[in-house]
């Protein structure tokens, strides 16, 4: 039984969409401090001196496990920089389930900015969920800044879910990866900002290896008065394939600014960016207003669809 | 039964005023199919557009079973039952075309029943009801979704704006038996469809001519179809594909 009031159960339930502890290894954080923890024969989870942050260890050739790192804020102020390194082992395939969620009823910053490395040995396969959430009344800011970097020994894969869909005042997330022959990863991102929120998004994806590929992709949703930057870029250094996509709805007066870039350092590197920004299609409103629905409805649904 | 009563409808041209309907007045009857034809540009678009609310005439009144439906708007005459399947289909990025048929019946249906509206209009459900309505779906796969979506609705009074617009011959043959179907299950409600095609207007009860934002014609199947045989307003499909050139008459 973990020792969590409700709020922090909810907050568990958002980013991690656990109700009670998970099966497999397994690191609860709240409010800077773990309350539940445990390994498995293949997973191994160490806590790093300082208490700041883990280390995550998987056997090479561990297969169908999942590890799962939520961190849930309820007090209001606090601060917290914590570093977690993945190690995974050859031929393991494993998925990876992280997620932050803050409940600041207060009028003090809470901010979580969490360092996350991995490193992916050959042929591995990783999924890795990483889900932000915010909620509470207070006046004090919500704040996340993940940094992520992924480093791919060849054959390897690894998919990425980033999402963050409310509550998150701030974040400025920045994730690297670099790739080895045939590495090959796959990043789909989902966002959407409303009030005063200000989200930033920095990719920097190096194709080193020859056969290596990359594929990018961010939906999101700017209302009301909030600011986002995707800024990706893809460097390919080999005979590799990249793309990366950026398709995004304003509505109200928010504001976004797509930088996709793509610098090609070999004659055989195949790279495409896409990027398109605008407001909801009046004809896809008014059919479905044509079904019975309401503009607010309509809007809605288009919504919900296009961040599904 | 609905009814366009003195209908007027003008647009922003240059600076001028452009009358695209002018003084329109018509039924369409319960328990009927009635074609709308005539020649590109004419108002026919407009005029289905005005039923569904997309567009308010500038003067004149839409009645649905008598109730003066002419201030309401799309959503309201959408619940009063007038179902309206778009010329060219929207795509959306994301919705699925069950999420789409969900929409359409307002209820909280099984993955069977949505697949059942998609094999009304022909498509192998299980191959569709997943799949995101987006370019990735061809211009005769999104018109049968399209069609589909009004069939779920299920409306007093369905429109439906050149449903032959945009497919292949293939797609077209299937889409009249569709048709076909719906007229002989037309009880309690009607149809209305606009087309240029002789084998849409040789299923229809009625048919309406609109030239110039006028009515032109008006009258039974009987009455009006031969004589716009071999002209624009009534084209055999081979034609319009131009499979048979070299044939003069019908084919």
């Amino acid at each position: 039984m973990l020792n969590m009031d409700e709020i922090q159960m909810r907050l568990l339930k958002e980013v991690a969409d656990l109700h009670k502890v998970p099966e497999g290894a397994y690191n609860i954080r709240s409010n800077s401090q773990s309350v539940g923890r445990a390994s498995t024969e293949n997973i191994e989870i160490i806590p790093r001196e300082d208490g700041q942050g883990l280390t995550v260890k998987i056997k090479p050739g561990t297969k169908n496990e999942s590890v799962h790192i939520p961190v849930v804020m309820t007090k209001s102020g606090i601060k917290e920089l914590v570093y977690n390194d993945f190690y995974i082992g050859e031929d393991a395939d494993v998925t990876i389930v992280a997620g932050c969620g803050i409940d600041n009823c207060g009028n003090q910053d809470s901010e979580h900015d969490g360092i996350h490395r991995f490193f992916v040995g050959k042929n591995a396969k990783v999924r890795y969920v990483e889900k932000h959430y915010g909620s509470g009344t207070g006046t004090g800011k919500r704040i996340l800044n993940p940094g992520t970097e992924v480093y791919q020994e060849e054959g390897s894969s690894v998919e990425m879910e980033m999402v963050q869909i409310k509550g998150v005042d701030d974040t400025n997330r920045s994730t690297i990866a670099e790739l080895a022959k045939d590495a090959k990863l796959v990043v789909r991102e989902r966002l959407m900002t409303h009030g005063n929120q200000n989200a930033v998004s920095t990719y920097t994806v190096k194709l080193n290896g020859e056969g290596s590929s990359a594929d990018v992709v961010s939906r999101s949703v700017a209302r009301e008065d909030s600011y986002q930057k995707f800024d990706a870029k893809l460097v390919g250094n080999a005979a590799c394939h990249g793309h990366t996509e950026c398709d995004s709805i304003i509505m109200d007066r928010g504001r976004i600014l797509a930088v996709p870039a793509l610098e090609a350092n070999d004659l055989d590197a195949a790279l495409v960016h896409e990027a398109a920004i605008g407001k909801i299609a009046g004809d896809q409103i008014i059919k479905l207003m044509t079904l019975g629905l309401t503009e607010a409805e309509a809007e809605e649904q288009i919504i919900n669809g296009f961040l599904k | 039964m609905l009814e366009l009563k003195n209908i007027s409808f003008k647009v922003d041209s240059e600076g001028k005023d452009k009358e695209i309907i002018s003084d329109v007045s018509l039924v369409i009857p319960d328990e009927k199919l009635v074609v709308i034809t005539g020649p590109n540009g004419g108002g026919k678009s407009t005029l289905a557009r005005l039923i569904a609310g997309i567009e308010k005439p500038d003067s004149g009144k839409i009645l649905l079973d008598g109730e003066d439906i002419t201030e309401l708007s799309i959503t309201e005459r959408a619940r009063k039952g007038i179902g309206f399947a778009f010329q060219q289909p929207v795509r959306f990025k994301g919705i699925q075309v069950f999420d789409l048929i969900k929409l359409a019946t307002g209820k909280n249906i099984t993955m069977t029943d949505a697949c059942a509206y998609l094999s009304a209009v022909g498509l192998c459900a299980r191959d569709y009801i997943d799949r995101e309505v987006n370019s990735s779906l061809s211009g005769g796969e999104l018109k049968r979704i399209e069609i589909a979506t009004v069939l779920a609705k299920g409306s007093r009074l369905s429109v439906f704006d050149e449903p032959e617009a945009g497919i292949d011959l293939w797609s077209f043959q299937n889409l009249i038996e569709v048709f076909d179907g719906m007229r002989k299950k037309i009880r309690g409600g009607s149809i209305m469809i606009i087309s240029h095609q002789e084998r849409i207007l040789d299923i229809a009860d009625e048919i309406i001519v609109i030239k110039n934002g006028s009515i032109a014609e008006q009258g039974s199947k009987d009455e009006i179809l031969p004589s716009l045989m071999g002209t624009a307003d009534a084209v055999p499909e081979c034609k319009r594909s131009g499979v048979r050139k070299d044939v003069e008459e019908s084919c």
